[in-house]
C-alpha cells in the first residue's frame, strides 16, 4: 500500500511517502498504525498520539476503525491549518 | 475554474467580475467575496513569511465537496474557491472565497460556510517563519467551533 505523511509527521518520519506491504491479518487503520510504529523511532514518534493525527484512506477522511486493503492509499497528517 | 490550488497569485477583482457576470438566469442580485492575507503578526511575534503544504488530489476533492455542499444548501448561481500554496510573504493574498446569488443572505452565509469548512477540512498546513526559525502552525479550537455552528440547524 501507499503511505503518505504531511507537515510535522513527514519531518518526524523523514519521507513524504513510502510503500508498505500490508501484513496478513491487518484489517483496520488502528492495526496498521501499530505495525507502522515498529518501523523506526521517527514513525513511533509521529504516530505516538493519534488524538492529534488525522487519517485519510484513498483521499477521504477516515478514522482508526476504517477497514483497509493492500491497494489503498493511506495518509496521516496533523489537523489542517489552511485558510 | 471554480476550485483552484496554485502557487500563482490571483486577481480578486477579476474573480469578483466573473461572479457578477450574467448567467442563464440573468445577473445575480448579490456577490460576496472574502480574501485572506498572510498576517505579519502571530501572537506577539513578527512573521516574515509562511509556507503552505497540501495534499494534492485530496485538497481539490475537499474544496469541490465544500463548494458543492454550499451550492446545494443555498441558491447560488456561482461559487469560487482559490487557495495558494508554496512560500508566501506577509501581506500576500492566500485564499479567496466568493459566491453569487439572487439574495444577499444566501451569499453572505454561503461564503462564510465555505471559509469555515475550508479551515477545518481542506488538507493544507502552514509553517511560519520568524527570526529565521520555521514552525508548524497549530490548529485552533475556534475553527472547529465555527464549523460546528453550521451543523446545529
Amino acid at each position: 500500500m501507499k503511505l503518505m505523511y504531511f507537515a510535522w509527521m513527514r519531518e518526524h518520519i523523514g519521507s513524504a511517502e513510502e510503500t508498505f506491504d500490508l501484513p496478513q491479518g491487518v484489517a483496520t487503520v488502528a492495526e496498521l498504525v501499530n505495525h507502522l510504529r515498529e518501523i523506526s523511532p521517527g514513525h513511533a514518534k509521529a504516530l505516538s498520539n493519534m488524538e492529534v493525527v488525522r487519517v485519510a484512506v484513498n483521499q477521504s477522511y477516515a478514522d482508526l476503525e476504517t477497514r483497509i486493503t493492500a491497494s489503498d492509499e493511506v495518509a496521516f497528517f496533523p489537523p489542517v491549518t489552511g485558510g | 475554474m471554480t476550485v483552484r490550488v496554485s502557487t500563482e497569485d490571483f486577481d480578486a477583482a477579476a474573480e469578483m467580475a466573473s461572479l457578477a457576470a450574467a448567467g442563464d438566469d440573468g445577473f445575480p442580485g448579490a456577490v460576496v467575496t472574502f480574501t485572506g492575507l498572510v498576517r505579519d503578526i502571530a501572537g506577539d511575534s513578527q512573521i516574515t513569511a509562511m509556507t503552505l503544504e497540501h495534499y494534492p488530489g485530496m485538497t481539490e476533492a475537499e474544496l469541490n465537496r465544500i463548494r458543492d455542499e454550499a451550492m446545494s444548501r443555498w441558491p447560488l448561481s456561482r461559487a469560487i474557491i482559490i487557495h495558494r500554496i508554496g512560500r508566501l510573504m506577509a501581506g500576500e493574498q492566500i485564499v479567496f472565497v466568493g459566491c453569487a446569488s439572487p439574495h444577499r443572505d444566501a451569499a453572505f452565509e454561503a461564503a462564510r460556510f465555505m471559509m469555515d469548512f475550508l479551515k477545518t477540512d481542506a488538507p493544507f498546513w502552514k509553517a511560519e517563519e520568524r527570526d529565521g526559525e520555521v514552525s508548524w502552525v497549530d490548529a485552533r479550537e475556534s475553527d472547529n467551533t465555527a464549523r460546528a455552528r453550521w451543523q446545529q440547524d
